[in-house]
């Protein structure tokens, strides 16, 4: 069932996946939240265990990402764009390996770009906000290099900062997600086919390509994490280029 | 099961995987725009004040305890120099004491020996009266003595009372007399 179908507000399954993650993520933090208000409402310094279990996952983004990265005042300022995508990410990944959703939100390009757009967005403006008009020069054109390189390394350098990072920033999360998606239902569509399709010994086969399907699916909470991970960090690393100084 | 294969590779052909559908767009955006405001206004902020909160808290606890700990320090300085003060009053009250009662030691044995001279000087003068009488009555008896056995001797010739009275304060004269002389002879 697709509802709005041929519209742009054309809900299908990963839509409404999309949307299902939204509401998970809305409800869980509201309640990770209401335990941060009631903790510093009532001067309760011990952590329960839910709400340690918040801080943790928050504080990853925070501490180890933005925090190492950016320095604690710098990543203070971006944290709000970095906890979202990281969330957001993680969240969409693990879809692929839930029965009965069965599909990475992420592995549809709409989102992985929505959030690359956001990050380069984001780190343009740190650069300018910084360094005014010297964020395009810094880039285009680094220090330290002779003059006459320019030539060569002023294309490349555009190419790289303003085209090339949000391309690969989406690209690299849709793609393994597709790849995942891809092995999970090519192993799972062969043990289904090989059980109840195939003749006498060749069902034997269905046990190897479950098992096949079984560890990729554990790879793939694996790679649902790393990703969400590896976007949050490019996207810090990105700012960071954008805020430091000379490149 | 060929054959939808290759309808559905046809299907994807038709549609670039790289290129993001209106749809698919939209809705990543809305899902995006609502997870940031929500993250942005209430769930990093809540999160942001309990770790402030906390780490307040522990800085203000470990102040108290530092504070506690000096107070502490304080009283026991104070306990110390109080008992010291309390030793070193013991001390000279004992000192004192003891000096008292040397003194009043000291006071009783001067008394006693007083006591003691005085009673020796009663005794002595009391000998001395005694020895008197003693040597009073014994001239009276001597002098009686001598002349019953002079009268017995000599006869009554020496009945008469004033005679005899006289002979015999003459006789114990010269008998001091002589005492005194050798007295002084051997004082000499």
């Amino acid at each position: 069932m697709i509802l709005f179908a041929g519209t742009p507000f054309e809900l299908n399954r990963i839509m409404m996946i999309r949307l299902l993650v939204t509401t998970l993520i809305l409800v869980l933090f509201f309640l990770w939240s209401g335990t941060f208000k009631k903790a510093y409402k009532n001067k309760q310094y011990v952590p329960s265990r839910f709400q340690l279990m918040g801080e943790i996952s928050l504080n990853f983004v925070r501490k180890s990402i933005a925090h190492e990265q950016l320095g604690d005042t710098d990543g203070d300022r971006f944290v709000q764009l970095l906890t979202t995508i990281f969330f957001i990410v993680l969240g969409m990944n693990v879809t692929g390996i839930i029965p009965s959703l069965n599909i990475a939100s992420t592995a549809l390009i709409g989102l992985p770009f929505v959030l690359a757009i956001a990050a380069y967005f984001t780190f343009i403006y740190a650069g300018v906000k910084k360094h005014g008009v010297g964020f395009f020069k810094n880039s285009l054109f680094p220090a330290g290099v002779p003059a006459a390189f320019y030539i060569l390394v002023t294309p490349i350098e555009l190419l790289s900062t303003c085209i090339l990072r949000p391309i690969t920033l989406a690209l690299r999360l849709t793609m393994n997600m597709i790849a995942g998606h891809l092995l999970l239902v090519l192993c799972f569509s062969a043990t289904s086919f090989f059980l109840f399709s195939a003749d006498g010994f060749f069902k034997a086969f269905g046990a190897g390509t479950f098992l096949f399907g079984f560890v990729f699916t554990l790879f793939e909470m694996l790679v649902a994490f790393l990703q969400a991970y590896v976007f949050t960090l490019l996207t810090t690393v990105y700012i960071q280029l954008a805020l430091a100084d000379e490149h | 099961m060929i054959s939808r294969i290759i309808e559905a590779a046809a299907e994807g052909q038709a549609h670039n995987p790289l290129l993001p559908a209106p749809a698919d767009l939209l809705w990543s955006s809305v899902v995006f725009v609502i997870l940031l405001a929500f993250f942005w206004v209430r769930v990093l902020p809540n999160f942001k004040k309990n770790l402030d909160s906390r780490t307040e808290a522990i800085e203000g606890r470990l102040e108290a305890a530092e504070k506690a700990q000096a107070e502490a320090a304080a009283k026991t300085a104070n306990i110390e120099a109080e008992q010291a003060q309390a030793r070193a009053e013991a001390a000279t009250i004992r000192e004192e004491a003891r000096a008292e009662g040397a003194a009043i030691l000291a006071e009783l044995k001067e008394q006693a020996a007083s006591e003691a001279a005085r009673l020796t000087a009663t005794a002595k003068a009391q000998i001395e009266a005694e020895r008197q009488a003693a040597l009073i009555s014994l001239r009276a008896e001597v002098g009686s003595l001598a002349i019953d056995l002079a009268s017995s001797v000599v006869g009554a010739s020496l009945k008469n009372e004033k005679v005899a009275t006289g002979v015999v304060d003459q006789f114990l004269a010269d008998l001091e007399a002589a005492d005194s002389k050798t007295k002084a002879g051997k004082k000499k």
